[in-house]
């Protein structure tokens, strides 16, 4: 049960908070899969876009008379100003200590106090703020939120604090994580050019040099209406949350300073890379791959879907490629898996991992995985196993509709990395249109090892290493 | 001719609605043609259906040297039963799409199965052939062993790991719950198919089944389909009795060395049982002091105003047999001991003064509200409906739990504060922490 999940892939996003477990497991469930297609629970999605620019999202779900209301600003850590790696995250920590009108404590006061729950989260490509709430809770939360839209402020008094806080984080995560670290300089070497190769939490050095006005001035370029979507899943009406939003949002200023997000791109990969790295704490080697590859957005038609279904049957569950192959058959793998993370404004990245058995070196492991890619790129694909992974894909669809929460991130997380709503309700029937011959032709095209790096972890076991670690 | 009988058998017992502005779900008592009782909640906005059930019986019925043997077989149950290998029970799960989990703690096995309406019949029976007929092939008992193997040789390094095995051992020193489901690298070696084959014929049986369904299902339907999961199981378990236990060497702190530039600290002591009368009480006490929200004194202290640590929090965990009440941080070395000072000093001021009304109130407020919002899945509303009866709190627990919290005054939560955090507290840190060492006694 799960066993074979052993991933290594380091979430690109990160919380505010890590101790609400259901808000993890929600992420992991949003993250197993992209977008799906209005059901029974969902009525009817509606969009609209204010005056100021701010995009509304209403997913009804009249299941229980609850809301949840998430705001989405489209600006993450690959829009850091060089040097300033961690300062999207820092500030989503500092958008919590209050403004003029509110001072720090009040929001999430007001919102504990109906027993709501609230958190926050950042990626390459977006920042995000929520609270779930009873329904009639809704036009207060959001009050708040348009208040600390453009109302922050600011003393050392209360940033210095914060940023022990994200070093205590990036040690929790990264440092004492030597998995994570594997992550990092995997990602590191496979962007050369795009910021994406930075880690969401920054790096640690430049994080400790991250100030007031660093936080502000971010802020005050990238925070405004013209650059936040709000998506409110639950119990309410599409006219009666756009009331609302046009009540408090609707009074912000369009913010001139946010234009449409231009990043350094990649140039054509041309070198197979790899790398390893050694940590004293390694009892168990892994070795991870990432390729780059096209995302939703950046994806010709069919393509992404192409490599979501591709990394569903080489890598998930007990009767994928890898698994199989490795685990089961050769027995050179005590775990082995794919995933393909789709939902990025630039490019994005296909990974696979695997942990060598006792006795079994990584290269020997290496090289099983590389037969069984060869396979796939050489013969294709079962009808069978097509057909597993495509039934899969679309059940996770349906069942994401049984969670409001996990609707509200689907949709926001898609509208903020170049989707439309119309994209996002017709991808079951993309996925059902996907042949044996796309996802060959998929790992014919991207899984070229020269558009990839391969990270080995290893055990260091230099006299040194106690002292270096 | 029976089978009409059987159906006629079937009967609704009992029917509970919770007010709407709470949660809008009616819970009903049903009893399988078979006999077997379950709580269903009917929700028809998506076409699914979550099972939830536990077995008593976790993984303190194995035996010391063989600890880690109810993991194991919980691990290898989908990995061939009946007339399927691993490979086509698992293409059978993946071709309906179907989720089946299993795990074990250390009073209970739990299982959860999410399917879509369309597929259930399948569902059911693919349960029932992991539940009664499970393979044990040696090829996959050596495969899943050496993933356990290669999980816990990880965890010999991983600060968190370890810290909270010193923690749990130390607290329980030879009894079942000092040992951590997952064994150790000694025991799991030992383990044998038959000790796995042992652990399901004394643990799955009818007598403790606890059965919950929430779905898109009429309770006749769900009466059927729970008995072609469970209606084949012995009658009556065979179950090792489990002592009654208190968390030992409290006072004490223990320092394991491990080259971290965080240390990971693990504190907790005596909790409460679930039935004593106090037990809500020392949940709104325990949110106040440390319950893992944003307005806790241990996240405002540690976290808000010093920096010391990105998480910080403490929960009441409750056993068959025992109760602690446990938490945890991690902080970097040259702070731990600022950081430990800080959680220790909240806890002694909680216990001599207690919580004001005003955070007495808002905790209150919380507690009655975030119950709802967070049975937001079939899943979810399914495995609290499960923990509701394992805790033998009544079908109307939903209904009575808003009054059970207002019941709670302030001369209450004082004193229960001082009752439950007076006892002390037994510290295991895994790190290099600048100034601390392990110690006998403690203040």
């Amino acid at each position: 049960m799960g066993r074979n999940n052993q991933g290594c892939k380091v979430p690109i996003v990160i919380f505010r908070q890590n101790v609400f477990l259901a808000v993890a497991a929600m992420l992991a469930a949003a993250l197993a899969a992209p977008a799906l297609a209005a059901g029974k629970a969902a009525g009817n999605v509606a969009d609209f876009t204010l005056n100021n620019g701010l995009e509304l999202v209403v997913i009804p779900d009249h299941r229980a008379p609850v809301v949840t209301h998430m705001i989405w600003y489209k600006v993450g850590a690959a829009d850091e100003t060089p040097g300033k790696s961690g300062l999207a995250h820092f500030l989503e920590h500092l958008m919590f200590k209050g403004t003029a009108k509110h001072p720090a404590g009040q929001f999430s006061r007001a919102v504990s106090h109906v027993g709501g729950q609230e958190n926050a989260f950042t990626s390459y490509d977006y920042t995000g703020y929520y609270q779930r709430v009873p329904s009639e809770q809704l036009k207060t939360v959001m009050e708040f939120e348009a208040d600390r839209m453009t109302g922050l402020r600011l003393t050392d008094e209360i940033v210095l604090p914060e940023r022990d806080v994200i070093l205590e984080e990036q040690n929790q995560r990264v440092r004492n994580n030597p998995r994570a670290r594997l992550s990092e300089q995997v990602d590191a070497a496979l962007f050369l050019n795009h910021p994406y190769g930075k880690p969401v939490i920054g790096w640690r050095h430049e994080m400790e040099q991250l100030s007031r006005d660093d936080a502000i001035g971010f802020y005050r370029h990238f925070y405004g209406p013209n650059g936040a979507m709000v998506v409110i899943a639950g119990d309410i009406e599409p006219q009666a949350a756009l009331n609302l939003a046009q009540e408090t949002y609707g009074k912000l200023k369009r913010r001139s300073s946010i234009v449409p997000r231009r990043r350094a791109q990649e140039p054509p990969p041309v070198a197979v890379r790899s790398l390893t790295l050694a940590d004293p704490r390694v009892e168990q080697p892994i070795m991870q791959r990432s390729y780059l590859v096209p995302s939703s957005n950046t994806a010709k038609q069919g393509e992404s879907e192409a490599l979501e279904v591709l990394a569903h049957l080489l890598g998930t569950g007990n009767n994928s490629r890898l698994y199989r192959g490795l685990v089961v058959d050769k027995h050179v793998a005590v775990s082995s898996g794919a995933w393909y993370d789709g939902s990025a404004l630039d490019m994005a990245r296909l990974g696979l991992y695997g942990a060598p058995r006792q006795g079994v070196t990584l290269p020997q492991l290496e090289a099983a995985i590389d037969s069984v890619i060869a396979e796939v790129i050489a013969k294709g694909v079962t009808p069978e196993e097509l057909e597993r992974a495509k039934t899969r894909l679309i059940a996770d669809a349906v069942y994401a509709h049984d969670s409001q929460a996990s609707m509200a991130r689907w949709y926001g997380e898609a509208l903020a990395t170049g989707s439309t709503v119309n994209d996002i309700e017709h991808w079951p029937d993309r996925i059902r249109a996907v042949t044996a011959e796309q996802v060959q032709d998929a790992a014919r095209q991207w899984l070229d090892k020269r558009r990839s790096v391969t990270g080995y972890l290893i055990k260091d076991t230099s006299p040194q290493a106690e002292k270096r670690s | 001719m029976t089978r009409l009988v059987a159906c006629l058998a079937f009967a609704l017992l009992a029917f509970f609605a919770v007010a709407p502005a709470a949660l809008a779900m009616t819970i009903e008592k049903i009893v399988s043609p078979s006999g077997i009782q379950a709580w269903l909640v009917r929700e028809h906005a998506v076409p699914l259906v979550a099972l939830n059930f536990a077995f008593h019986g976790g993984s303190s019925q194995d035996d010391a040297d063989k600890a880690g043997a109810a993991n194991l077989a919980t691990d290898l149950l989908d990995e061939g039963a009946g007339e399927f290998d691993g490979k086509a029970y698992h293409e059978r799960l993946e071709n309906h799409a179907i989720d089946l989990r299993f795990r074990v703690g250390r009073d209970y096995f739990r299982g959860s199965l999410r399917t879509l309406n369309e597929h259930r019949d399948e569902a059911f029976d693919l349960l029932n052939l992991a539940l009664t007929k499970p393979r044990f092939e040696a090829d996959a008992v050596e495969r899943v062993r050496g993933q356990e193997l290669a999980g816990l040789r990880r965890e010999t390094t991983n600060p968190n790991n370890l810290a909270s095995r010193s923690w749990w051992s130390t607290a329980f020193p030879g009894h079942p719950y000092g040992r951590e489901s997952k064994g150790t690298l000694e025991t799991v070696p030992l383990i044998t198919a038959d000790d796995l084959r042992d652990y399901v014929r004394r643990v799955f049986a009818r007598n403790e089944l606890t059965v919950s369904i929430v779905g898109d299902i009429d309770a006749e339907t769900a009466g059927k389909l729970i008995d072609r999961a469970f209606a084949g199981l012995p009658k009556k378990n065979d179950l090792k009795p489990v002592a009654a236990a208190s968390p030992s060497n409290l006072g004490r702190r223990i320092v394991i060395d491990v080259n971290v530039p965080q240390a990971v600290v693990t504190f907790g002591g005596q909790g409460i049982a679930r039935h004593d009368p106090d037990f809500m009480a020392a949940y709104i006490v325990n949110h106040i002091l440390g319950g893992g929200s944003f307005s806790s004194r241990l996240y405002k202290e540690v976290r808000e105003k010093r920096g010391l640590a990105y998480g910080v929090s403490d929960h009441l965990v409750w056993f068959r047999r025992a109760a602690v009440v446990i938490g945890g941080t991690a902080t970097r070395g040259d702070r731990t001991a600022d950081a430990l000072k800080v959680i220790e000093h909240e806890i002694k001021r909680m216990a001599e003064s207690g919580p004001i009304a005003d955070e007495l109130n808002e905790a209150k407020a919380f507690i009655k509200g975030s119950y709802a919002l967070s049975l937001d899945t079939s899943g979810k509303i399914a495995a609290q409906l499960t923990q509701i009866q394992i805790d033998d709190l009544g079908i109307d627990y939903i209904q009575r739990r808003n009054g059970l919290i207002d019941g709670v005054t302030i001369a209450d939560a004082k004193r229960v504060a001082k009752r439950l955090y007076s006892g002390g507290l037994l510290v295991t840190i895994a790190g290099r922490p600048k100034g601390l060492t392990s110690s006998t006694v403690h203040e």
